[in-house]
């Protein structure tokens, strides 16, 4: 018994032997697997881990540059950044975010308005994006959040830069604004292969000259190497490459003459472009009514959105650039110069007026605006009087061809190439043009008309001040422009605007000379506008216009006063000043505000007077004038 | 002289019942697993690594208890502990306290403890006691009742769920049967049999662990969840090199990349911050306990002596295999703390207890041959 026992035991402890032996063996394999593991984790495949290693810990931000500064001519500030609290969201980290809105809104003021602008934000953006949803917080604001913060998670108090344009709504159409990036910016930027500059930007330029010199006004993107913890919390600061701030920007715009031309419009809709004839710089650009721009800055809130889009008033519209408006009367100077040049008119050649023109061989009478007609009117007397009966006779014999090709030079029928997005073409009519649009003949009726600014013929307020502009220099094709010069906002190196080359049209001196006596005389007595013109002190050369919104029948007479308001004509202005060594050139044009002579001039005057003689405006004589509504033209 | 004297006495009372080269070891390591600790809680605060040292206060004071108790009282103690362990997982079962999704812990009021850990020396402790009674021509049948003394825990454990304290408490019992003699046409025909059975023991995983075997295989898959911690812990141990980045100077592990980096995980912020020359060295020290522990098995002089050392020290080197293995990215991510080195007191009092039976037994060899 007892020797089987220790027979089994020794059996047994040569099995447990054994087996230790096989587990060692196991157990010594199972930490090669490890060490060979480890080895092929540390030694070979080191580096590769260590660059990932890198890529975790270190997070490269964008640092955003400051975006230039716009001033107008003299140095004004137009747009300017400053910095400011806001309060952001990152709705993904946000579970009822109604709730914990409520909730914020128990220790920070936020408006209804606010609440809007948000929603429009959160639909149009995607929920991991940090979006504002109070702007401008005061001191108190930010230290009652910091200590509330632990209740309000995925909530973030930033320091940012905004945008401000001090003058709000004035110039608006000029300036433009920025606003968040949109889906379609950001195909644009993509497009652009600008991605990495706009890395942590979140507004861009939309329109104007933040718009069109987006390029100059953003600047480079610096970036910060940061090391970050799993969680993307900043710890340290590793390298910094800064930002270069974008260009500042000066224009051709003198924001006084602009608050004295929007406030001359007072009421009224309409738009003014006035130009330094010498070399096109705009200085003043006027589209009534007008926006706060600074309204879009962070977003803007539906209510307000719609009031702008949906008014009767499209104060959204560029009017200056966009408006297309029959120009009326205002083109009958260039009508006759065009045909003195064509030979198609002498300067003794007159006509006697009486009130009406008809085709030869056809019945159908063509009015003047004057019943009865002017009497005995050559050229001087039929810009002075704006006699339509002269233009009639003269169109025809110029035929539409060749004032096409006439008024094409001066700007008419194509953009004039202003540094601002949106300009249309308006409509400069040919023979041509008319059969690619209707597949239609050209007759000879179809020039009358077009004889007086009316007709086919559309132009935006901004080719008229560019061909008044033409006219004052005396025949330099000038390209209207905003932008005066870039100025490097480190170095303060100026650059200026470039115009593109310009030609000369090569007018007869004395021809000119006769057309722009002629509209000197407008503004004196006996002229169209000499109410407008009377005192200047200088001598300004002008013509009025009315451009008709409603036909009138045949045998009606238009009155004012039984139209309605919005279907009241057009009242147009062209200009310059001093006449004989023209600064300033403008049109305007006031939307439904009758004749130019009692409407558009007075505007006009001020407006040089302002420029020329420094001269603020007589608000007393302003408040009494009123819609014009007598019909002369 | 006489002070001397007391000192002698209560030096020799301290230590004559330690293992001296296992005790050097296992204090080296606790002296690693500090450093580690202190790195992986920041490197600005002490209150893990005195946590931990408190741990290990602890633990070495149950280690030393349970070296002074011998053998024979824990072969006695062997039943008691096992259907306590039972028990108390069957509680757990029935109104265990669920968190984290799993039902593993027991809320006494005062405290909260997980039965599944006494069964990770319970386990070994049973089925040592009972090959050491069956010593006489093992049939089937004894080994068929081992399998239900190993697999009723076991099973208990895994429906938890808690995979990877059952694969350790399996282990701890398997081994036992191992070494007690399983013959190898049935540990083969077993293995291959549990090989075939895979396929159909899958649907019954449950899908998070499904999800870890999945992960493993390609952790790129869901490089932010699933992959993310199996990801973060190889970058940290690869990027860490031969040397290492330097004692808190590692990146991952600082910068919070590492998951779980003071428990499961502390390899990954000690690969990454020692480098080869720190990884392979913690290796070292493993396989100096394993040998060591061998030693005592072979040396002991009873069945249930041998066969508890041997299954101890085999438990011990599945502990650093799983966990190496895991955070290594060459084993699927189970909740196994890489053993001395893990912040946290059960499973370094566990495993002290083990050692404890482990010095028990080297120092009590002679009294028993005698």
């Amino acid at each position: 018994m007892v020797g089987t026992n220790i027979k089994n035991r020794e059996a047994e402890l040569n099995v447990f032997r054994s087996r230790v032996i096989v587990a060692t063996i196991a157990i010594l394999v199972a930490f090669l697997l490890l060490a060979s593991r480890l080895i092929y984790l540390q030694v070979v495949k080191r580096d590769q881990y260590h660059t990932m290693a890198e890529a975790n810990r270190i997070s490269v931000v964008p640092v955003v540059p400051n975006r230039g500064v716009i001033y107008d001519r003299n140095g004004e500030v137009l747009a300017a950044n400053y910095s400011a609290f806001t309060l952001e969201v990152t709705p993904s980290k946000v579970q009822h975010l109604e709730k914990v809105l409520d909730d914020l809104a128990t220790i920070i003021d936020i408006q209804p308005k606010d609440r809007r602008r948000f929603k429009r934000l959160l639909e149009e953006s995607k929920s991991f994006e940090s979006l504002p949803i109070r702007n401008r917080l005061t001191e108190a604001e930010v230290a009652r959040f910091a200590v509330n913060r632990y209740r309000f998670l995925g909530f973030d108090i930033r320091a940012r830069l905004f945008r401000n344009y001090p003058f709000g709504e004035v110039a608006s159409h000029a300036i433009g604004y920025i606003g968040r990036i949109n889906d379609a910016d950001l195909k644009k930027i993509e497009a652009d292969n600008l991605s990495r500059n706009y890395k942590g930007t979140d507004h861009i330029g939309k329109l104007g000259i933040e718009g069109s010199y987006e390029a100059e006004l953003h600047g480079t993107t610096g970036s910060e190497q940061v090391e970050i913890d799993a969680g993307g919390r900043a710890i340290r600061s590793l390298a910094k490459s800064e930002p270069v701030a974008g260009n500042n920007l000066r224009l051709t715009l003198d924001i006084k003459l602009q608050q004295v031309v929007e406030e001359a419009f007072g009421e009224f809709r309409g738009a003014l472009v006035a130009l330094d004839p010498s070399n096109g710089e705009v200085l003043a650009f006027v589209s009534k009514p007008g926006f706060d721009p600074n309204l879009f800055v962070d977003g803007i809130d539906p209510v307000n959105w719609d009031l702008l889009n949906n008014s009767e008033d499209k104060p959204l519209n560029n009017r200056a650039l966009r408006g297309q408006y029959p120009p009326g009367s205002t083109i009958k100077p260039f009508m006759a110069l065009a045909a003195l040049e064509n030979g198609k008119r002498t300067p003794e050649y007159s006509i006697v007026d009486p009130g009406q023109w008809m085709l030869p061989g056809l019945a159908r009478p063509y009015r003047d605006w004057k019943k009865g007609g002017h009497g005995v009117v050559n050229l001087h007397k039929s810009i002075v009087v704006s006699c339509d009966t002269y233009y009639y006779g003269l169109g025809n014999d110029l035929g539409i061809d060749r004032i096409n090709a006439f008024m094409t030079p001066f700007g008419f029928g194509s953009k004039n190439g202003i540094d601002i997005d949106g300009e249309l073409t308006g409509l400069m009519p040919s023979q041509e043009w008319k059969q690619k649009r209707f597949k239609q003949k050209w007759y000879a009726g179809d020039t009358i008309p077009v004889a007086i600014g009316q007709g086919y013929w559309l132009a935006t307020p901004l080719q008229l001040a560019t061909a008044t502009a033409i006219l004052a220099n005396g025949g330099t094709q000038v390209t209207p422009h905003l932008l005066k010069e870039v100025i490097n906002s480190k170095t303060n190196e100026k650059r200026s605007y470039k115009p593109p080359p310009q030609s000369e049209l090569s007018f007869k001196p004395e021809h000119l000379n006769l057309v722009r006596r002629a509209m000197v005389d407008v503004m004196l007595p006996g002229g169209t506008a000499a109410s407008a013109g009377a005192g200047a002190g200088y001598s300004i050369a002008g013509k009025t216009g009315t451009a008709q919104v409603i036909a009138i029948k045949q045998g009606e007479k238009y009155d004012a006063r039984k139209i309605d308001e919005r279907h009241r004509d057009h009242a147009l202005f062209i200009g310059f000043a001093p006449a004989d060594q023209p600064k300033i050139a403008l049109a305007l044009l006031v939307e439904n505000g009758g004749g130019g002579g009692g409407t558009a001039s007075p505007i006009a005057r001020e407006i040089f007077d302002y420029y020329l003689l420094g001269k603020l405006p007589d608000l007393a004589k302003r408040k009494r004038r009123d819609y014009d509504l007598d019909p002369s033209r | 002289m006489r002070i001397t004297a007391v000192v002698e006495r209560v030096f020799d009372i301290a230590t004559r019942r330690l293992d001296g080269p296992l005790m050097v070891v296992i204090v080296v390591l606790a002296a690693i697993s500090l450093t580690a600790v202190y790195s992986a809680s920041g490197g600005d605060s002490f209150d893990r690594a005195f946590g931990q040292l408190r741990n290990f206060a602890v633990a070495f004071i149950a280690m030393w208890i349970v070296a002074n108790v011998s053998p024979q009282t824990l072969m006695r103690i062997a039943i008691p502990v096992y259907i306590v362990g039972l028990m108390l997982l069957v509680s757990v079962a029935l109104f265990g306290e669920i968190r984290n999704g799993a039902r593993r812990w027991l809320n006494f009021g005062f405290v909260t403890i997980q039965p599944s850990e006494i069964m990770k020396l319970g386990m070994p402790l049973i089925l040592a006691w009972y090959f050491h009674k069956k010593e006489e021509g093992l049939n089937w049948r004894d080994y068929a009742l081992a399998g239900l003394i190993l697999m009723l825990p076991t099973g208990l454990v895994m429906r938890q769920p808690d995979l990877g304290t059952s694969i350790l408490v399996f282990s701890a019992g398997f081994f036992v049967i191992f070494l007690a003699g399983l013959s190898w046409r049935i540990l083969i025909s077993a293995g291959v049999a549990g090989a075939v059975a895979l396929p159909f023991l899958w649907p019954l995983l449950h899908d998070y662990q499904r999800e870890r075997v999945l992960t493993l295989l390609d952790p790129m898959k869901d490089p932010l969840g699933a992959g993310y911690h199996i990801i973060q812990s190889t970058i940290a141990i690869g990027s860490g090199g031969v040397l290492g980045k330097g004692w808190l100077n590692g990146s991952q592990a600082q910068l919070d990349f590492i998951p779980e980096r003071s428990t499961d995980f502390i390899l990954a912020v000690f690969g990454e911050e020692f480098g080869l020359v720190g990884t392979l060295l913690l290796l070292c020290l493993y396989l100096i306990v394993i040998g060591r522990g061998f030693m005592i098995a072979m040396n002991a002089s009873t069945s249930f002596s041998r066969l508890l050392a041997g299954a101890l020290t085999m438990s011990f080197f599945t502990y650093a295999f799983v966990n190496i293995g895991m955070v290594s990215g060459i084993l699927p991510v189970v909740g196994v703390p890489l053993p001395l080195m893990s912040y946290g007191g059960t499973a370094i009092l566990s495993l002290c207890l083990g050692f404890g039976m482990l010095m028990s037994i080297s120092t009590h060899k002679q009294l028993v041959s005698s």
